[in-house]
């Protein structure tokens, strides 16, 4: 396995509302690592993920290298309502997965959402919402680096095991993710803490 | 799994706009609708003499033709914006250039040709001469592309904003302002018989122009506005 980061990020510092949020923060994901954001609310997590993602380009301090392709889920779910779920994953609009339709039925099924491939998803409950999304993650697409924000929020219990499965498995295989959680994670291997007022926690 | 290639995704955009906006067929119809109240009301407003009706003609209908693309304008990224794909669009590794290209000729379809398409029956009801009906039909074919193509800058620039909707005429009405000058002067000039290539080449330039460069301005205005 090559240990060349996928996502590094030097000095990076951040200022919002007259509060520093943090300072000078060295930050690397190495594949086959999953990176654990921790923080209260308010420490800046969002903002650090949105920075690495390069969806905020101005305003802070220091420099982000990140891959051309990157799998990013934030805060809102980016499921249309007026499309079904697999319109929604056919047309994303993150324009990473060519798939076909069988591929979304495997996906829509793996995280639940067998039968409800074809109903407009503004008939979903939130969870399913966030559901939707979160098959993104199960499209066999070639990307490596994940940034998800929060994504066990208003997923069941079941469904948080079976993603930190799957978790498991990506960096297994190579791929590394970054996260934010309040919920603590079941998965061990490969998780590195990192907090957002104390850095790097073994 | 072989990677999206750009071109069938701008085509899957381009559809996924489509099928949206299909699927709320009355945001479609609005802009029509609109146009067709307004067009009814200048008889009352100017008085109901066909002829005076017919010089004023031109102008009226380009004028409404732009505030009901004013309209449609500023719902355009709304509701990407708030679901979050537009940030998904940011980050795709496709370039913002051609796929705010598919955004806009998708709206484009729904409003400026749509709208087009109703203008003979519009123009017929303001008793247009009738041999001014397809110069009328050219010039908003031509024209519409520009306004959305401008009305997308705008709608990028205020979408991170609450109430946008002043700011939006603010930022475009004067970008619209040429349009209306050479288009209905191009209509006005069919109704005297008079040559109108020069008026439609102009606004065809324009339009080779706002494809060239809007692009541009809708992608880096789209850039600002998630970056807050």
């Amino acid at each position: 396995m090559s240990e060349s980061p996928l996502l590094s990020a030097r000095g990076l510092s951040l200022e919002r509302g007259g509060r520093e949020l943090f300072t000078g923060l060295d930050f690397s994901a190495l594949p086959g690592r999953l990176v654990l954001i921790e923080g209260e609310n308010g420490a800046g997590k969002t903002s650090l993920l949105r920075i690495l993602a390069g969806l905020s380009r101005y305003g802070f301090e220091g420099t982000v290298e990140r891959p051309e392709r990157l799998l990013f889920i934030g805060h809102q779910s980016a499921v249309k309502g007026l499309l079904t779920p697999r319109e929604n994953l056919a047309w994303h609009s993150d324009g990473l997965a060519d798939c076909s339709d069988e591929v979304i039925e495997q996906a829509l099924q793996q995280v639940g959402l067998h039968g409800y491939e074809d109903v407009p998803a503004h008939t979903l409950s939130a969870g399913q919402h966030r559901r939707v999304n979160l098959a993104r993650l199960y499209l066999p697409i070639d990307v490596s680096l994940w940034l998800l924000d929060e994504p066990f929020t208003a997923i069941d219990r079941q469904g948080v095991a079976r993603l930190e499965d799957h978790f498991a498995q990506h960096i297994a295989a190579g791929g590394a993710i970054v996260m934010t959680s309040h919920q603590a994670l079941r998965l061990t291997s490969g998780v590195i803490k990192f907090s957002l007022s104390k850095g790097l926690m073994p | 799994m072989k990677a999206l290639g750009t071109a069938t995704f701008c085509r899957r955009l381009f559809r996924r706009q489509l099928v949206l906006a299909l699927r709320r067929p009355v945001e479609v119809a609005n802009p029509l609708l609109f146009f067709a109240v307004v067009v009814a009301l200048f008889p009352l407003g100017l008085g109901p003499a066909p002829d005076q009706l017919a010089q004023f003609a031109p102008g009226i209908l380009w004028i409404i033709a732009l505030l009901a693309n004013l309209l449609s304008a500023e719902s355009l990224f709304r509701s990407d914006y708030d679901d979050g794909s537009l940030e998904q669009l940011l980050l795709s590794p496709h370039p913002l250039y051609l796929s705010v290209l598919s955004y806009t000729g998708a709206h484009w379809l729904v409003t400026g040709l749509l709208l087009t398409a109703a203008s003979p029956l519009f123009a017929l009801m303001l008793g247009l001469p009738l041999h001014a009906v397809p110069v009328l039909c050219t010039s908003l074919l031509l024209g519409t592309g520009v306004l959305s193509l401008v009305g997308c800058i705008g709608a990028a620039l205020t979408v991170g904003l609450k109430r946008g909707g002043m700011l939006i005429s603010l930022i475009i009405l004067p970008f619209y302002m040429p349009v209306l000058i050479f288009a209905s002067s191009a209509v006005d000039n069919a109704a005297l018989g008079l040559p109108v290539a020069p008026q439609l080449a102009v606004i065809g330039a324009m339009l080779s122009l706002a494809i060239a460069l809007a692009p541009f301005a809708i992608a880096a205005g789209l850039r600002i506005s998630l970056d807050a």
